[in-house]
């Protein structure tokens, strides 16, 4: 098993980006031992089973009085209408945003991404930068890369203002400190803003508030993500309890937006059922206390509302992922969370054992291909195919599937669109299934395997790690079916 | 060749070709047939659920509950519009009272600190309602500006029983939103909120602590 | 998820694919299930040369392995007859993934054939053969574990239970949680060992906490993992095959 994972030079690491020496740094590289770490830590476990069971108690209540059935199906239709169209509609995105007066990027990846906001606030003078939740700004390691040219990017979204506040990374796409007590967040914004210690929620929400205020006040522009983009009006819509989103997008003079290229729909009525399913499907609300849409800056007229609006296209191995049929479902993805609320492994090891941006099953279909599948070797596999996540996809990823496939690419039997395809190709496993392959299409060797097994089941091991680990060791039963069903034949024949 | 060109060009070269379009039925997104009382009952439940408040009056005794609102909660300045109708009838209701009355159609610039520090509460009007998530929506204007109903603490909304709608999708496809977006549409349901400190719910993070619903019916 | 909608009239034959691990760890199961199919009338035809789904190297990736494995179990089943197979693995395997993994090929329609007649074991019982189960056990309290397969895949959540409920001195309790899998998910439980630990730790405890006497399931590979994990604890709970269960009961 690896060493656990310290601090690193961005050079060295996944995550990019200086620490602080005692903090941890995540790498999917090390999952095995991250995942180990997880399980052992009665706080990791705990929380995530308590938050686990209620998100997804309150999304069974969300949708009661739905069909469901039907509203995932229309979901995924309308996702994949979108993703059918894609080019066109980014094209009618652009021009029906530029007409409303928002200046358009495009990036092919995360880096070019970041030096286009970097230069955008460089030739504007910025040097503070205030965001709502931006899970492709997490992507993209945006604040490291502003913090490195001297320009300060503070979150404002509770979670995500805790969560760098610890210098960590979020550990669920919904709720970023879900990994955190009370008594810790306490502690942090004790130790780093001064207030006292309490352990009353809405003290230190109330704090918190204060804190930010002031920042929103003189903030020199604002950094927000999109949930979706509505092609038809040029429209940019985002979601959000706190109104740390709408405050980002409102008072500064600069409002940035990024996403990904999916997240585009084609029409504004498109935007009803995702929005339906998407508060019901992460938290269980029936809506989120604002739903923000964006369809220009500040008019001549107007009196408020950002003086500049522009908006950064960011592909990052999107394009890449479109090719494929089968991969394709992957951008259907509208970061609900409710794949990793029901998935087993995710609640037992909790999102930083992954060491990725997007944890769980969605980050296990994405991630290998935004850094590829040797980084990400150990993610694929890490899942039974329970299927659980499946079953509440509200666009109907088919993930587990979609983890079959990677799995394919990753031993090199697939069609090697995936980087990193074939980097578990051991000749030590391929020798294995190519035996168990002849084994099985031999059926008198199968039987006269197998009936061996049974006959010499006295000398069948019972040591056999890693599974006698904490099972006993199956033992092969003195007779085979096979030779049950013969005896009978031959019992039936002669009587 | 540009970022644009060439995120287009590999979009548009697929290589599995064509993606067939599927087609969307829409109607599980509408056709509630809910009767009007239906509506104002799960709106208010929707919203109350939320610590949205919702204070039941009429189009002739409105500013009546305005007033009481006011001095329930102690709100000493209050900002608003001045040319609505709501605002109108407000500014004449107030007139008579101890309550400082802030202009919100002016350049954010030269009172934003005072929006943020010493405005107790912002009275807007609506567009509508939604009945099956308890929202009300607005489209801000120069008269109403953006922040009026997100920086002061305190957020008062009028709205029109019967422009409450069944559904999202009620209210894009009958007010024909697609026609003429503005610069900022809302839905806002509720005062603002998190669960991000151990799941514990908590009011009143960043956008208003309380919001309150004027609910005028006939 | 696949349902099977329409379910055909019962049948005078039918075939059995054991399965592999049946075959080797639990043969009596496929024997029970035999009886229980020959007591509803039926004759049960077992193909000599079959040996296994290919589920494992399919999950693991190896399609071409897989492929050639499933293409040796197509050829055995050429009559039209319903396939039983007491998996719900092994089932979904052949139901949902025999037909993918031989698209576009020379064996597309046979795929689809023999998927089109595969049969989870209880869902066959209660939707085909609409079985009447006469119990003549002792009072009992036990729980059902259900496969991720079985539920997911085959859409069959209700049919084991349904079984159950027609025991009348059983009691069928539910253990928290019960969709939730219990870590087996064939390589997965060698390939991360410790998060399957995990997972059957806590779903050994879940049906010990809901004062099950004994588990059943329809899958031998949860079976293995659970019963196999109890038995390392030594914990006097176990568990057994649902067609074994049944017999027992009923015989």
């Amino acid at each position: 098993m690896s060493q656990p994972a310290t601090a690193k030079s961005s050079e060295e690491t996944l995550q990019g980006g200086a620490a602080t020496p005692e903090v941890q740094i995540f790498d999917p590289r090390h999952f095995h031992q991250q995942a180990h770490d997880a399980l052992g830590n009665p706080q990791i476990r705990g929380n995530f089973r308590k938050a686990m069971d209620g998100l997804m108690q309150k999304r069974r209540d969300a949708f009661v009085e739905w069909d469901l059935e039907t509203l995932r199906q229309l979901g995924a239709n309308v996702r994949s209408r979108a993703l059918a169209k894609l080019p066109d509609l980014l094209e009618q995105l652009e021009r029906n945003c530029q007409a409303n007066g928002i200046q358009v990027h495009w990036a092919e990846d995360g880096d070019e991404a970041c030096r286009l906001i970097r230069e955008l606030c460089e030739s504007r003078g910025a040097k503070r930068l205030i965001k709502g939740k931006s899970m492709v700004s997490e992507e993209m390691h945006l604040n490291a890369h502003l913090e490195e040219a001297g320009i300060e990017a503070l979150e404002a979204d509770l979670g995500e203002y805790l969560v760098q506040m610890a210098k960590e990374t979020p550990s669920h796409i919904i709720m970023p400190a879900i990994h955190k007590n009370t008594s810790e967040i306490s502690e942090l914004m004790h130790d780093k803003t001064g207030i006292e210690r309490t352990l009353d929620a809405d003290t230190l929400t109330a704090a918190a508030r204060e804190q930010l205020r002031q920042r929103f006040m003189t903030a020199d522009v604002g950094l927000s993500g999109v949930n979706f983009a509505v092609a038809e009006t040029g429209t940019l819509c985002l979601v959000e309890n706190e109104g740390n989103g709408r405050l980002t997008t409102t008072v500064p003079p600069v409002h940035i937006a990024v996403t990904g290229i999916e997240k585009v729909v084609e029409h504004l009525q498109d935007v009803a059922p995702l929005y339906a399913l998407l508060t019901r499907s992460a938290t269980g609300q029936a809506v989120t206390t604002y739903f923000n849409m964006i369809s220009g800056p500040r008019k001549a007229e107007e009196h408020d509302g950002p003086r500049e609006v522009h908006l950064v296209l960011v592909d990052n191995g999107r394009s890449r992922i479109y090719q494929d049929d089968e991969l394709l479902d992957t951008l259907r993805c509208i970061r609900c969370g409710a794949c990793m609320n029901h998935c087993p492994v995710y609640t037992r090891v909790g999102g930083h054992a992954y060491g990725t941006t997007y944890p769980g099953p969605i980050g296990k279909i994405l991630m290998p291909h935004l850094l590829g599948l040797d980084a990400t070797r150990d993610l694929p596999s890490a899942s039974s195919l329970c299927g659980a996540c499946g079953e509440v996809c509200p666009v109907k990823i088919p993930i587990p599937d979609l983890l079959v496939r990677l799995r394919k690419e990753a031993v090199g039997e697939g069609r090697g669109n995936v980087p990193g395809a074939g980097v578990k190709r051991s000749v030590k496993e391929v020798t294995a299934w190519k035996s168990w392959q002849w084994l099985a299409t031999h059926p008198v060797f199968w039987r006269l395997g197998t009936g061996m097994a049974g006959r010499f089941r006295a000398l069948s091991p019972g040591h056999l790690p890693p599974w006698t680990d904490y099972r006993v060791a199956p033992r092969p039963a003195s007779k085979t079916l096979h030779a049950m069903m013969r005896e009978r034949r031959r019992t039936e024949k002669n009587s | 060749m540009s970022s644009r060109d060439a995120i287009l060009k590999r979009l548009r070269q697929r290589l599995d070709g064509e993606i067939p379009v599927p087609p969307s039925d829409f109607t599980v997104m509408t056709e509630r047939g809910w009767s009007q009382e239906e509506r104002l009952v799960r709106f208010e439940a929707g919203i109350t659920a939320v610590r949205g408040e919702v204070v039941k009056t009429t189009r002739a005794d409105w500013t009546r509950a305005l007033v009481q609102v006011l001095v329930e909660k102690g709100v000493g300045t209050l900002a608003l519009g001045r040319f609505h109708d709501v605002t109108i009838e407000a500014r004449e209701a107030l007139a008579a009272h101890d309550i400082t009355l802030v202009d919100a159609d002016r350049d954010i610039e030269s009172w934003s600190r005072e929006q943020f520090e010493n405005i107790d509460a912002g009275l807007t009007s609506t567009q509508g309602g939604i009945a099956e998530t308890g929202s009300l929506w607005l489209w801000p204007t120069p008269d109403e500006p953006r922040r009026l109903s997100l920086v002061p603490p305190i957020h008062i909304a009028v709205l029109d029983a019967g422009h409450i709608q069944d559904t999202f999708f009620d209210v894009l496809r009958d007010r024909r939103w697609t026609e003429q977006m503005p610069t900022n549409a809302l839905l806002i349901s509720g005062p603002s909120k998190t669960a991000d400190i151990e799941q514990t719910l908590v009011y009143g993070v960043h956008g208003p602590r309380q919001l309150v619903v004027l609910l005028r019916q006939n | 998820m696949t349902p099977v909608k329409l379910y055909p009239a019962k049948p005078e034959k039918v075939y059995l694919f054991g399965t592999c691990l049946i075959d080797l760890f639990y043969p009596e199961a496929g024997m029970d299930v035999v009886l229980l199919l020959e007591r509803e009338g039926i004759e049960v035809i077992f193909p000599d040369d079959q040996t296994c789904c290919g589920q494992p190297a399919y999950t693991s990736g190896y399609h071409d392995e897989a492929r050639r494995v499933a293409a040796a179990q197509l050829d055995l089943f050429a009559e039209p007859w319903p396939i039983i197979v007491p998996s719900g693995s092994c089932g979904g395997m052949m139901r949902t993934h025999y037909p993918q993994l031989f698209m576009n090929s020379e064996r597309q329609e046979q795929a689809e054939a023999v998927a089109s007649r595969i049969f989870e074991l209880t869902e066959f019982l209660v939707h085909v053969c609409h079985v009447r189960l006469a119990d003549r056990g002792e009072p009992q309290r036990i729980a059902m574990h259900t496969s991720c397969s079985a539920r997911r895949e085959m859409g069959l959540a209700e049919t084991g239970p349904k079984l159950l409920q027609q025991l009348s001195n059983v009691t069928l309790v539910e253990q928290v949680r019960s969709a939730e899998c219990c870590g087996f998910g064939g390589t997965f439980a060698v390939r991360h060992p410790e998060i399957s630990a995990a997972m059957v730790a806590d779903k050994g405890v879940a049906i010990e906490a809901a004062e099950a006497e004994h588990f059943v399931t329809s899958d031998c590979g949860c079976l293995m993992n659970i019963d196999g994990h109890l038995q390392h604890e030594k914990r006097a709970l176990r568990g057994e095959h649902i067609a074994s269960y049944l017999w027992r009961r009923t015989a």
